[in-house]
């Protein structure tokens, strides 16, 4: 049972900052965010929970909305599910890890359908588990994150880890951006549950993340892995940002003459519509919907029909035009590589969940948008919580540990040059966005952009510390710069067609290369691959 | 991205302040002001958490559009995100209406 009375424990801190000892620190508070601090809390740790926005509206769930990957636990329909998608994935998954995240969800589904979130009933008085409205969703989850005793700040993004003197990460610090002041968290572990990376595209929700749990990590030295599998791209009406595509599902998509897109589908011909989008706009219709599927959709989605309610189009008769906006590691599977059971990552005190890990492990190289992802984030969130809970209990009393700040870009006096946020930013979108080096990449591309990134990457080192006004764009800017370096060294080591990963000069996939690509560094990075577990089996068994 | 706070029915009680998740609104000793549009992701999450339907978001992402607010006010678009999603009280029914099931797979 969740004891209200362990709460973090405020201590004096200096002029312009607030100080807290806590247990457990997460930092995020997206559904994974939530269900690791809930998961802490309930083993009796004494939990803060920090968020860049506001614990609640914050995230891509929140925003958009997910279906889940929720099966009944019949072994017949648990093992269709697991095949389901092993052959889109590169067959990169792992199925002991399939097995215990539909478990998980399973639980935690049902565990939401206790705490009061309004599932639908079918028609035969079934409770349909197999979607969450984002915004409701998220209410509770704040709701039952407070009620287990975990203190939140909101407006509170971190900026960079603590360590003590044998590098295990022992907390972290920020700003709380509306009072204009600093925080710290001394804590015994830290859960980075900050989201994937969408490198400021505007896909619904986003904004907020810019991989900076990545370059926290990366800073203490942590791994990651997949990052390879990081360019999907979403669709959405070319002005706006609701970027759902399970109702382009339906679409018809079409040149400015009207002549259809050969091949262009929201599923299975998206680079068909990537293709065409280099040589002029295209269109969508809904014109496959029929009058029930339409009103289906209407009670189901309803942000998905505001920007065409408000604009006076008929998404289902007239024509508009439509986008692909990147998306990265937020419906990719790359991020920090997970070593247990419990999520730990490669640094001792330091777990990840939810899009900040990486999802190969029930993903592959495919999406785990449309339900994985979710279904991932509640369940490794409430392992990373519980693991970091434990972690903290073994380390024991944390008195007179010497702690020292982590953070590296941004933070150090240059006296030669500003550090201009802005212009860094759009100078790594400026080699991320584009669907001729992200979406079909190739060797001259890749190094190309590559050469350009890490000059950048040097350039900025020499960059002087950011001030009050622009710290947190400025560690935004240098961790989206970072990520972007880990995804295209990745994407040139592996040189094959798998999953999303589309190499022009390698179109086919090589079973030889059913393996995993671990990265990290920072001023230099480095790739290796890591054997998938059945191919060590199969080793082992020779 | 977000365009109006409307001062004829805005109490100023600060909600969108807080739960807007990049930090778009500042408070005043009125009603909060839009201090960094750039900055808004149209995720359309102050429209809903507002209490009195006085925020509009427009539906363009990436540039302002201008807004004749009297005009806007004859249309039924401001408050229409959480009328449709149930978040008020009249319209709580629709909480449970998703349909999301009976679509995935297609
Ligand atoms: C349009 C869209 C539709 C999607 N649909 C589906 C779907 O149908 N099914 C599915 O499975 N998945 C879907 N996804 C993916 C899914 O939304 C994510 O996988 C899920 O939100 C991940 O949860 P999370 O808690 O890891 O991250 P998020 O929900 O993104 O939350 C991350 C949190 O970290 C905070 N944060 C970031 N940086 C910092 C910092 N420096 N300090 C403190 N806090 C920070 C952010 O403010 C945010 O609150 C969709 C994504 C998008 C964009
Ligand atoms: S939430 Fe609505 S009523 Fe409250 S301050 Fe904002 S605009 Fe005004
Ligand atoms: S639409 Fe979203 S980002 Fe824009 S002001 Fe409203 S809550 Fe903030």
């Amino acid at each position: 049972m969740p004891n209200p009375t362990h709460r973090a424990e405020r201590v004096s801190a200096p002029e312009g900052s607030v100080a807290f000892e806590a247990d457990v620190l997460v930092i995020g508070g997206g559904p994974a965010g939530t269900w690791a601090a809930v998961g802490a809390a309930e083993r009796g740790a004494r939990v803060v929970l920090a968020d860049k926005g506001f614990c609640g509206t914050s995230g891509a769930t929140a925003a958009a909305g997910t279906g889940v990957w929720y099966v009944d636990p019949d072994p017949a329909l648990r093992e269709a599910a697991m095949a389901n998608r092993e052959k889109m994935g590169g067959y990169l998954q792992d199925r002991r890890w399939m097995a215990r995240v539909l478990d998980s969800t399973y639980q935690h589904s049902n565990r939401l359908a206790d705490w009061g979130y309004p599932y639908p009933v079918d028609d035969r008085g079934r409770s349909q588990r197999n979607s969450l409205q984002g915004p409701e969703y998220m209410r509770l989850m704040r709701k039952r994150t407070k009620q287990a005793g975990v203190t939140i700040l909101d407006h509170s993004p971190a900026l960079e880890l603590l360590v003590d003197d044998d590098g295990a990460v022992a907390g972290a610090s920020g700003v709380r951006r509306q009072k204009q002041d600093r925080w710290t968290v001394r804590a015994k572990a830290v859960v980075i549950a900050t989201g994937g990376c969408a490198f400021l595209s505007k896909t619904l929700g986003s904004n907020v993340l810019t991989g900076d749990g990545y370059l926290m990590a990366a800073e203490v030295g942590a791994e990651f892995s997949s990052m390879e599998f990081s360019n999907p791209y979403a669709i959405s009406p070319a002005f706006g940002s609701v970027t759902k595509t399970l109702f382009y599902g339906w679409a018809s998509f079409t040149y400015d003459d009207g002549s259809v897109v050969p091949g262009a589908a929201s599923k299975g011909g998206r680079s068909a519509i990537a293709r065409a989008l280099l040589e002029g706009p295209v269109y969508a219709r809904l014109d496959k919907a029929d009058d029930e599927v339409r009103r289906h959709m209407r009670v189901s989605q309803p942000n998905f029909f505001l920007p065409f309610d408000r604009t006076g189009i008929d998404p289902f008769s007239d024509r508009f035009p439509v986008t692909l906006r990147l998306e990265g590691t937020v419906r990719g599977t790359g991020g920090l590589r997970i070593v247990d059971d419990s999520c730990a990552t490669s640094v001792p005190g330091l777990y990840a969940a939810g899009d900040a890990a990486a999802r190969e492990l029930i993903c592959g190289g495919f999406t785990g948008g449309g339900s994985h992802n979710a279904a991932w984030a509640m369940s490794s969130g409430a392992w990373a919580g519980q693991g970091a809970a434990d972690y903290a209990t073994q380390v024991g009393s944390a008195a007179g540990r010497k702690l020292s700040s982590a953070g590296t870009l941004a933070f150090r006096s240059r006296p030669r040059r500003a550090f201009a946020p802005a212009a860094l930013t759009r100078a790594v979108q400026a080699e991320v966005f584009p669907y001729e080096l992200n979406y079909f990449r190739e060797a001259s591309r890749l190094q190309g952009a590559l050469g350009r990134l890490d000059a950048a990457w040097r350039d900025v080192s020499e960059a002087d510390a950011a001030g009050a006004s622009d710290i947190v764009q400025a560690r935004e800017a240098a961790a989206m710069l970072a990520t972007a370096r880990w995804m295209y060294r990745s994407a040139l080591a592996r040189q094959e067609s798998r999953g999303m990963h589309r190499r022009d000069d390698f179109p086919d996939q090589d079973s030889r290369q059913r393996h995993y690509v671990t990265t990290g560094g920072l001023d230099e990075i480095w790739t290796s691959a890591r054997p998938h577990a059945d191919a060590s089996y199969a080793e082992a068994a020779e | 991205m977000i365009e109006v706070v409307d001062g004829e029915r805005c109490t100023s009680c600060d909600i969108c302040v807080n739960v807007c998740p990049t930090n778009v609104f500042d408070k005043t000793d009125g009603i909060p002001v839009i201090a960094r549009q750039g900055d808004c992701q149209t995720c359309f999450l102050c429209e809903l958490y507002c209490p009195e339907d006085a925020l509009y978001v427009s539906p363009f992402a990436d540039q302002a559009q201008p807004i004749d607010l009297v005009a806007l006010k004859q249309t039924d678009r401001m408050g229409s995100y959480r009328r449709a999603v149930g978040w008020t009280d009249e319209t709580s029914e629709r909480r449970g209406v998703d349909r999301s099931y009976l679509l995935f797979g297609h």
